[in-house]
């Protein structure tokens, strides 16, 4: 499988699969499948590829991790801009579409409602992370700097759900979804953290060395 | 973007007026010669009158009000009644309403007792959620205080209650507790009794669909849509307001009155504008969605910010 993952013609297949939802929805609106409320649908659909992405691209670390498949690392700053895409279209959409650009309603809606200011501070934490993610900007920063910066996404995720979380107004099982795969994804790491700190300073018991069991509660 | 936007303003654009009140014409004609032929009631075209209050504002089109619902009781997703209903609530006849509480007359009535003694109207009204989309639908239906007044409510009768069916086999919703089942609404006596009030059957000139609240509902169209209450069992006159069910779900976003009122915002959004169903642009949200002239004298000296 790891085999697989490196050939290349896996990338333009990947990038082919992460533009599906996007063909979708292009296809949707013109066959006017989107139902009644075009705008609301397009929207909501664009959030929930945005935060889906999001996922998919923190996913990748673990998974690598459980499968041993290194080959995956290859994919994660495509998976990551496409986040990025996913979430720029969303933004546009509520921007041009839902708000049809008037910026003085924006910017109360942004002020006065929290789902609303969460979702915009996402957006611009992730820009830094889409500027900087090309080859020359990695050597530009170097490994170490590029890597802490990219952390930043440990905080633009949660507040993805959070802003979805805190929109819907009665049935939270879609976001609560979100917050488990998320509060799996960002365990796994805690835990793999804690276990390396761990052993590092202490190095004794194995007790504590059995994250594979423990990881799923958190 | 852009290009799917274009697509979204099109298909507005070919819903003409002209072309649903023809399908209209049409309609009560194939139901005048059914009824002439067999002397039985029309199945399908229901036989109406022209009723006061109409807007003469471009219909909605039937498409987007029959499958654009919200009725958690058949999911909460708004494409979820038209589809779910078909397999679920597929009969909506025999059907009985209860009615009880302060009046001389109380009883179980069956819907064709309770429907019989009155005309129906043609009214269309103007629809608005409380999400900040609104509709135009010609409703057909009796005024609802022509109908309550049959129960002879009381001097102690100052609210009136309704609730909507609970039967999760046939609205499987139910077998999840999103909010407190059954739904119940309410009323103020006044506000019942006003003649645009309205107690539906029909829609675009057909009986009513299940997603759609079949086979008898409440339009209330200057308030927010979930006080319209769908498939009522029964009807309660009261002394004290009810407990409505999207109360009960979250006091902070919804009042007992939720009169539309676009200088008093959700709490997650404001009521300052709207999006009428097929069109591109938010149109500016009127006080009491525009009938203010005829209900801003029920609420005289109410601060309507505290009793949302």
């Amino acid at each position: 499988m790891d085999k697989l993952l490196r050939k290349a013609w896996v990338k333009p297949v990947l990038f082919a699969l992460c533009l599906i939802p996007l063909g979708l929805l292009v296809w949707r609106g013109l066959s006017g499948g989107l139902g009644a409320n075009p705008i609301e649908a397009c929207n909501r659909f664009l959030g929930d590829w945005a935060l889906r992405f999001l996922l998919i691209a923190l996913a990748v670390t673990p998974l690598r991790q459980l499968t041993g498949w290194s080959g995956l690392a290859r994919w994660r700053r495509m998976l990551g801009l496409f986040a990025f895409a996913y979430v720029v279209l969303h933004f546009s959409s509520y921007v041009g579409l839902d708000q049809f650009f008037d910026w003085s309603a924006i910017g109360r809606e942004i002020v006065k409602r929290r789902y609303i200011t969460l979702g915009m501070l996402a957006v611009l934490l992730l820009i830094p992370l889409a500027v900087t993610s090309t080859n020359a900007m990695v050597k530009r920063l170097g490994a170490k700097r590029w890597q802490a910066l990219h952390r930043l996404v440990y905080v633009i995720a949660p507040l993805g759900v959070a802003h979805h979380w805190l929109m819907v107004k009665k049935d939270i099982t879609e976001p609560a979804i979100h917050a488990a795969i998320l509060a799996l994804l960002l365990g796994w790491r805690l835990v793999a953290r804690l276990r390396h700190n761990g052993i590092g300073s202490t190095a004794k018991a194995p007790a504590c060395s059995a994250p594979q069991s423990s990881s799923p509660s958190l | 973007m852009l290009i799917r936007a274009g697509s979204f303003i099109r298909e507005s654009e070919v819903t003409d007026k002209a072309l649903w009140l023809d399908r209209r014409r049409f309609l009560a004609l194939g139901a005048a010669g059914a009824l002439a032929l067999s002397g039985l009631p029309a199945e399908a075209g229901l036989s109406t009158i022209k009723g006061p209050f109409s807007t003469d504002e471009p219909l909605t089109p039937r498409k987007d009000v029959t499958t654009y619902n919200n009725f958690y009781e058949l999911g909460v997703d708004k494409s979820d009644p038209a589809q779910l209903a078909p397999s679920y609530f597929t009969k909506t006849k025999p059907w009985s309403v209860a009615i009880d509480g302060e009046c001389a007359k109380p009883g179980t009535v069956g819907y064709e007792d309770l429907i019989k003694p009155h005309k129906l109207e043609d009214r269309i009204y103007r629809l608005r959620c409380v999400e900040a989309w609104s509709m135009v639908i010609p409703w057909v239906g009796i005024p609802l205080a022509d109908v309550l007044k049959r129960f002879e409510p009381n001097s102690r009768a100052k609210f009136v209650e309704f609730t909507t069916l609970q039967d999760p086999e046939r609205l499987p919703g139910q077998r999840r507790a999103v909010i407190d089942w059954p739904y119940v609404e309410g009323l103020r006596i006044d506000e019942a009794m006003h003649p645009l009030t309205l107690l539906a059957v029909g829609l675009y000139g057909e009986e009513l669909l299940p997603q759609s609240g079949a086979p008898i509902r409440l339009v209330v169209p200057w308030k927010y849509g979930f006080k319209s209450i769908k498939s009522i069992v029964r009807i309660r006159f009261a002394e004290t307001p009810s407990k409505t069910a999207w109360m009960k779900a979250a006091p902070r976003e919804y009042g007992f009155y939720a009169n539309v009122n676009p200088a008093v915002d959700h709490p997650r959004w404001s009521q300052g504008s709207e999006r009428r169903i097929g069109e591109f642009r938010r149109r500016a949200t009127l006080p009491f969605n525009g009938y203010a002239e005829q209900v801003a004298a029920l609420y005289t000296g109410m601060d309507l910010a505290a009793n949302f």
